[in-house]
């Protein structure tokens, strides 16, 4: 268990490296930040200078160098436009983003797993053909489209609720349900399809021959059975949960990571790309790993021992 | 099972449709379309859905919103078409190359896929794009660099349980040629994973393409597109509601015709693959 912890985290660190790795690079491929936060009417001697200062002149061997060296003591530089420690910054917002993309999940899952369920026992129902067909629809609509029409309806014409910010839980309604939405329809499609799978197998059919009650064969024989795959993918698409949580902030004017970072790539401020593409690699490999750790529970047979 | 394979393939078929109006509407853009869709005139700027000769309502600067959403699926499915195939020839070859001779290189490779994988497509694609600058082929490339390690990923494992096949070990037997082996046995057995996987990521791409754009990145105004039309749209809501809902209505329409499709053709090709 210990070996296996250790080359886990080992290998988290280098996902983190290398994604910070590449992003440094393409960004210094993109251009030139300097020249964005200097007055119009400057003088070429003072933007070399400020360059100077902040060593972009020296070659991209000794930035980069220089940047895995600061970057490892958690240091990514002072934000080109907010002159503040930029990993601080990325930090203070992460609080609004976790507690957004937990209500979401949270959200989700108590759609998508009684939708799934609902549908794959009463499989041909009405309940199923609803479930499924708004699972479908879920998918397809895309999330930020969404928000506009949900802020046109609740805030413009109904006045419900407000159209951005964070506050009390008011303000919470909305992006949860934009950023649950996509997330909700695969989980209850792939629910369905791992409830009907589990369905068939001979442990189900002997517990019904038993005489078990139907929410005793479902709940603990069925759905337990039924949670690897649905794990699997939970865990697979909180990456795609922390990406939308990118649009669902810049729509709702959300304070946390996801529009701070499309701020800061609208503004070239390389020290905030790169705290924030840590904290987003560091906190989706640590959730696959929660996840991989998850499956020895549900799933004797994955435990340690058995894999690499 | 015969009832639930009928459902399954009617869906299918709402999703053909619903693709080929999309298709049809991009290709008769020019003459169906009522107005040029970049020409504005202001004395008609903001009119509402059902006014004559502007049955979507203009915008602003008082450009048809019909015109432009149908000039909008030209766009979509340009840039659609143009990631997927780059994409799935990329991500296919290389896939294939690693599962089939192995080897280092293919560890590396797929090393990188991991990484790559570890990080949520759209953010990568936005900073990809935010980086190599704005415009249709800055778009297409970045959701390309993005989007190619999940066809590298299942075709590469797709390649490794075909070359355990006996066909495939029977002509290494005989002394076919390695490179005859992977194009004549291996590839037309994998070449159904690339399929269904372009389908499922097609809608992918256009989604994310409309979502990039719509944050200010991507393909810039006055492009008719379905993203950077429902960006111009957010500082008009409360007086405007059209604006946002055509194109977004559109942009859905589409997404949902593709999974369609994409899940249909999943049902029939190979029920087994998860992607």
């Amino acid at each position: 268990m210990r070996a296996y912890l250790i080359s886990r985290l080992g290998q988290t660190a280098l996902v983190v490296f290398l994604s910070l790795t590449a992003v440094f690079f393409l960004m210094r491929l993109g251009g030139d930040p300097v020249l964005l936060f200097l007055p119009m009417d400057i003088q070429a001697k003072d933007v070399n200078e400020f360059r100077q200062r902040l060593g972009f002149n020296d070659p991209l061997a000794v930035q980069y160098g220089r940047f895995v060296a600061n970057a490892a003591r958690g240091d990514f530089g002072e934000s080109l436009r907010y002159r503040r420690d930029a990993l601080g910054l990325v930090l203070e917002r992460l609080p609004a983003t976790l507690s957004l993309a937990a209500w979401a999940l949270l959200l989700a899952f108590s759609l998508a797993i009684p939708i799934g369920v609902i549908s794959a026992t009463k499989r041909g129902s009405i309940a199923d053909y609803l479930g499924m067909g708004g699972a479908v629809l879920g998918q397809a609509v895309p999330g930020f489209w969404l928000g506009l029409m949900l802020i046109y309806l609740f805030s413009v014409r109904l006045g419900w609720l407000p159209t951005g910010g964070i506050g009390g839980p008011l303000h919470y309604i909305m992006p949860c349900v934009v950023l649950a939405a996509f997330y909700a329809a695969r989980m209850a499609r792939l629910t369905r399809s791992s409830v009907l799978d589990t369905l068939n197998e001979e442990y189900v059919l002997a517990a019904r021959a038993k005489g078990l009650a139907e929410w005793v064969v479902i709940g603990k024989h069925t759905l337990k059975n039924a949670a690897i795959p649905i794990v699997t993918l939970a865990g697979l698409e909180t990456g795609q949960l922390l990406g939308g949580a990118v649009i669902t902030e810049t729509i709702f004017a959300w304070p946390g990571l996801g529009r701070l970072t499309v701020q800061a790539l609208a503004n070239r401020d390389f020290p905030v790309v790169l705290a924030a593409v840590f904290l987003f690699s560091l906190t989706y490999t640590l959730i696959n790993f929660g996840v991989d750790l998850l499956y020895g529970w549900l799933d004797p047979r994955t435990r340690v021992a058995g894999r690499a | 099972m015969t009832a639930q394979r009928l459902r399954r393939h009617g869906l299918g078929g709402l999703g053909l449709g619903l693709v080929a109006l999309v298709v049809l509407a991009a290709l008769a853009a020019p003459l169906i379309a009522p107005h040029d869709p970049a020409r504005g005139d202001f004395a008609a700027g903001l009119k509402p859905p059902g006014t004559p000769g502007h049955p979507l309502g203009t915008d602003l600067l008082g450009r048809d919103v019909l015109s432009r959403v149908l000039y909008g699926a030209r766009i979509a499915l340009f840039i659609g078409l143009c990631t997927v195939l780059v994409t799935a020839v990329v991500g296919g070859v290389l896939g294939l190359v690693a599962g089939f001779f192995g080897g280092w290189p293919g560890t590396v490779l797929m090393r990188i896929v991991d990484v790559q994988l570890s990080f949520p497509f759209i953010l990568l694609a936005l900073t990809i794009n935010a980086i190599v600058g704005l415009g249709l082929r800055n778009i297409i490339l970045s959701l390309s660099a993005a989007g190619w390690v999940v066809y590298a990923r299942v075709v590469r494992g797709e390649v490794l349980s075909v070359k355990q096949r006996d066909y495939v070990q029977a002509a290494a037997a005989l002394g076919t040629r390695r490179a005859r082996i992977l194009f004549r046995h291996v590839l037309p057995n994998v070449a159904p994973s690339i399929i269904i996987v372009a389908s499922l990521q097609f809608s992918q791409f256009i989604v994310a393409e409309a979502a990039i754009s719509f944050l200010g990145f991507g393909v810039q105004p006055p492009t008719p597109a379905w993203g950077s039309m429902l960006s111009e749209s957010r500082d008009y809501l409360y007086v405007a509601w059209w604006l946002a809902a055509f194109p977004g209505a559109a942009l859905a329409l589409t997404a949902l015709g593709i999974n369609l499709v994409g899940d249909w053709l999943r049902d029939v090709l190979d029920p087994k693959l998860r992607v």
